[in-house]
């Protein structure tokens, strides 16, 4: 009884989490926090992947998004000189207008999965895996999918990543001004003539 | 076994349903703040990711994982790029909020 309990116990309890950590997201007072919920959210989120028996994905999401994207927010929201007080005035006047929206979104997603009809192919598709899921681990099957059937994809994957990362340099790139640098390819071209100057200093005077 | 302990693909669903909402009731609160807009843009992606998932491990097709692994590069990618317009768009205005985003007069 126990062994059946605990999964759900599990999924609900990451579920709760992941929701309120999202919830928070949104109202919480300070943009720091927000990130730290948001953090929250991704990490019970790869408990609900681990639970679906996608492993891989759950770590990479530990992995990209906890480690990385999180704490690209968290830098940029402490980097910015932002009065985040002047920022959340008037928020009570957009809740009603958001409440609206999510209410209309709840009842079409209400509507749609009320009239969706599961295709009679979909028994026969969970009973032949696509791989055979007891013959090979999670990560070493997505490999086989990746590389094999999907390798164009994950090179263009690759490429969106690229253009991401030197769109994001060239635009934070600036050159500053009155800021004192050493340039080797001045100091490498100096010539002995504009460096050193030959000044016949008279007795009793200094040089000006 | 009780009835009803069950954990099915449409658990699952409901979750992700009710992060997307989320994301989006975010936008909508947080109108002025952009990188809360960001950050509810990540959970509706999140959501997305969840739903992908639950059906891939439901009818036992990882093709379905795969494409998560694609929305996740997507997101990193947009992570990266809208906050690095953000830093540059702080530099020039010394302001994040959305009201004064008119430079182009869109």
């Amino acid at each position: 009884m126990a062994a059946d309990v605990l999964p759900v116990l599990a999924f609900y309890l990451f579920s709760t989490i992941t929701v309120i950590s999202a919830l928070m997201v949104v109202i919480a007072s300070n943009p720091v926090r927000s990130v730290l919920w948001l953090i929250a959210a991704f990490f019970s989120s790869a408990g609900l992947f681990v639970l679906l028996g996608a492993e891989f994905v759950a770590m990479l999401m530990l992995i990209v998004y906890v480690g990385a994207v999180a704490v690209l927010f968290l830098f940029v929201v402490m980097m910015l000189d932002v009065d985040f007080v002047a920022l959340r005035q008037g928020m009570s006047e957009y809740l009603p207008l958001g409440a609206f929206v999510a209410l209309i979104l709840i009842v079409e997603i209400a509507l749609v999965v009320g009239f969706w009809v599961v295709s009679p192919q979909v028994s026969t598709l969970i009973d032949n895996p696509a791989p055979a899921i007891t013959q090979t681990t999670n990560t070493a099957a997505l490999g086989n999918i990746i590389y094999d059937d999907y390798a164009y994809l994950f090179q263009a994957a690759g490429l969106i990543l690229l253009v991401a990362m030197i769109g994001a340099i060239v635009l934070t790139l600036r050159t500053r001004e009155g800021v004192k640098k050493q340039s080797v390819v001045a100091q490498m071209h100096r010539t002995r003539e504009e460096a050193v100057a030959l000044v016949d200093v008279k007795p009793g005077q200094g040089i000006n | 076994m009780a009835t009803g302990l069950e954990i099915g693909v449409g658990h699952f669903l409901t979750v992700a349903a009710i992060l997307f909402v989320i994301g989006i009731f975010g936008i909508f609160l947080n109108r002025k703040n952009v990188i809360i807009i960001l950050m509810s843009v990540e959970l509706m992606l999140l959501a997305i990711n969840i739903n992908m998932v639950a059906f891939s491990s439901y009818l036992g097709d990882l093709t379905g994982q795969v494409f998560t692994l694609f929305i996740l590069t997507v997101a990193a990618a947009e992570a990266a790029i809208g906050l690095a317009i953000l830093v540059c768009f702080f530099r020039n205005r010394g302001s994040i909020a959305v009201e004064d985003v008119n430079v182009m007069k869109g």
